[in-house]
């Protein structure tokens, strides 16, 4: 940061520089302004509204009505706990891709296009693949029934039509299509430590769970850190697989999220106030989150230094 | 860079080391493992593609067949030959396009100033741009549809372009982080022959990060490609849907008539331009996905 001094005695040649760069970042900043900032602090007024879109914004103000309305609707907290109970899927995911990248990481043949096979799920559009999998749950004709049929001769279960089996389901989908993103980033891990650990180790009669417990896992630990909020802040947003594959909110609205009761608050029932008062509610907890990654990342994540 | 560099090391290390005969067996079958694993893994696209080529009364005989028998293709020009799904296409590249170029520009020139230039405010106004990327979608969309609606935009395809004209903090970060590693002598030595900063930026710096630009560029296209939410949100009639908004449309509708066939063509369909591009550039794609990791 430059000094008052400085400020003042800047030269010419230093005030035409920065000019020159405030007008090169003009263009991203009132993007920020125009379509980040605004509607943030819009969003905390309008929670505070009775609010449709229609009538008036401030006319209709309601203080912290919506808010005590939201944390008393057992369609809010059935949302909240479905979207946690998703979270079952975040530690699988690390734990086989920590496994695969392991494997990967060895003397094998076909690497990159195991790699690949593993990582085309995440590059393939989140629509299109929520509509394949529908069709692989489908109770009648579906992929996975269908194998289920030839293995046991029985029926099997109803996929996305049971309150359950819904979220046994939506696991199953959300593992599938982010395991090749956790597997890239651990094998960028796993390739970022260094081999003469593993010697040293070997060389004082170390055995593999032992490498794997005091080397392997604490120096992947920034990955397992970055690989947690990012799924944790995301596994918050989780939307778009559930509209898709169920498009109103699964039997008995067992598998809706927040963000699906949000949108359906402010979309379909066009209570944008309430709306609102839920995306402020998603804030707090993603900036929580957040909070919790910038404080935690020194007690919990080892580095090679 | 530095990735790419440790990787290599890495690798000329292994090759240094005699490989057991136990270790070689371990190796077999990870190597299988791992493979029926990723197997598993692509088998339900697998299956998708293979769907879309069957016949109705296959498809509904309830017994378990993978392989297409009689193969139609009658499914793929049905599929182009509807006026929606055309539309769709359209709609989503004239959405990419002006997002792309402008949006582009405006990134690279934003990470430009904010990597080799000086200037008051600098770090601050670099951290609040940065913090847009913690701030989840969900969170802005309402008052962005009410702005939006408000600026008449909602009927046109305008919420799509003209927010990711004014860049994309993503990029911004990449592309600064990339610019760093460039010598910030060049930038010195065009000062003093008295460049004016545009043409620095433009002669110089750009064709200096083309490749790291190139590959976000991708990166965005793809996000751009499979953007689902936002276009449904913000697009009010139905010309103006994008291709995904129009996929979704199909599922809704022909799945009451069971033409899954039909559903699994468009959907296969929509994917192939992600996936071409990956395929083609999975090395600098999956790289940079690996660094934002270990950043």
């Amino acid at each position: 940061m430059a000094s008052k001094k400085q400020k003042i005695h800047m030269s010419a040649m230093a005030k035409r520089e920065e000019r020159w760069a405030w007008l090169f970042i003009a263009a991203p900043f009132v993007g920020f302004m125009l379509f980040m900032a605004y509607p943030i602090v819009f969003a905390l007024i309008a929670s505070a509204s009775k609010w449709t879109g229609i009538n008036s914004l401030w006319g209709n103000m309601v203080g912290f009505r919506n808010y005590a309305k939201i944390l008393t609707d057992d369609k809010f907290w059935k949302a909240m706990g479905t979207t946690i109970i998703y979270m079952i899927g975040i530690p699988i995911g690390m734990i086989l891709g920590m496994l695969i990248a392991m494997g990967l990481n060895r003397k094998i043949p076909g690497k990159r296009i195991l790699t690949t096979m593993y990582y085309v799920p995440v590059v393939s559009s989140l629509v299109a693949v929520s509509i394949l999998w529908a069709w692989v749950f489908n109770y009648d004709y579906g992929l996975l029934n269908g194998i289920y049929k030839a293995l046991t001769g029985m029926h099997g279960p109803n996929w996305l039509g049971d309150e359950v089996m819904v979220k046994i389901s939506l696991i199953i989908f959300m593992v599938w299509k982010g395991l090749g993103g956790t597997v890239i980033l651990y094998l960028a891990g796993l390739q970022n430590i260094p081999r003469d650990y593993y010697e040293a180790a070997m060389i004082d009669g170390a055995n593999s769970w032992q490498k794997f417990k005091s080397i392997t896992l604490p120096l992947l630990s920034p990955v397992t850190f970055y690989v947690l909020i990012t799924s944790l802040i995301g596994g918050f947003q989780v939307f778009v697989e559930v509209q898709v594959m169920t498009p109103s909110g699964g039997p008995n609205y067992s598998s809706a999220t927040v963000v699906f009761y949000l949108y359906e608050k402010a979309f379909t029932n066009g209570q944008l106030g309430y709306g609102s008062a839920v995306a402020v509610i998603l804030a707090i907890i993603i900036f929580i989150i957040t909070a919790i990654n910038f404080r935690g990342q020194d007690k919990w994540v080892k580095t090679i230094d | 860079m530095e990735l790419a560099l440790k990787r290599s090391s890495a690798k000329d290390y292994q090759s240094d080391r005699v490989t057991t005969s136990k270790e070689k067996v371990v190796n077999i079958i990870v190597f299988v493992v791992l493979f029926l694993f990723a197997i598993t893994m692509v088998f339900p696209l697998i299956y998708m593609v293979a769907t879309s080529f069957m016949t109705k009364n296959q498809i509904l005989s309830g017994s378990l067949t993978i392989l297409p028998n009689p193969i139609l293709i009658g499914k793929y020009s049905q599929v182009l030959s509807k006026g929606q799904f055309i539309s769709g296409i359209i709609n989503t590249i004239c959405v990419e396009i002006p997002v792309l170029l402008i949006g582009g520009f405006t990134s690279s020139l934003a990470a430009f100033a904010f990597a080799k230039m000086e200037f008051r405010g600098k770090n601050i106004l670099f951290l609040a741009l940065l913090a847009t990327i913690m701030i989840p979608f969900a969170v802005v969309m309402i008052p962005q549809y009410v702005l939006f609606t408000k600026l008449g935009w909602t009927n046109s395809l305008a919420p799509l372009i003209i927010p990711g004209c004014f860049g994309n903090v993503g990029m911004i970060f990449f592309l600064r982080q990339n610019l760093y590693s460039i010598p910030s002598d060049l930038m010195d030595a065009a000062k003093i022959d008295g460049c004016n900063y545009f043409r620095i930026y433009y002669k110089i710096f750009l064709p200096l990060m083309k490749g790291a630009l190139g590959t976000q560029l991708m990166l965005w296209f793809m996000g751009i490609w499979n953007d689902y939410l936002a276009p449904t949100i913000f697009l009010r009639s139905e010309k103006n849907w994008t291709l995904q908004v129009v996929i979704r449309s199909f599922n809704s509708y022909y799945a009451i008539q069971s033409d899954y066939a039909l559903i699994m063509a468009a959907s296969v369909i929509a994917m192939l331009p992600t996936l071409v591009l990956f395929f083609l550039f999975q090395r600098v794609i999956i790289e940079s996905i690996a660094i934002s990791g270990i950043k």
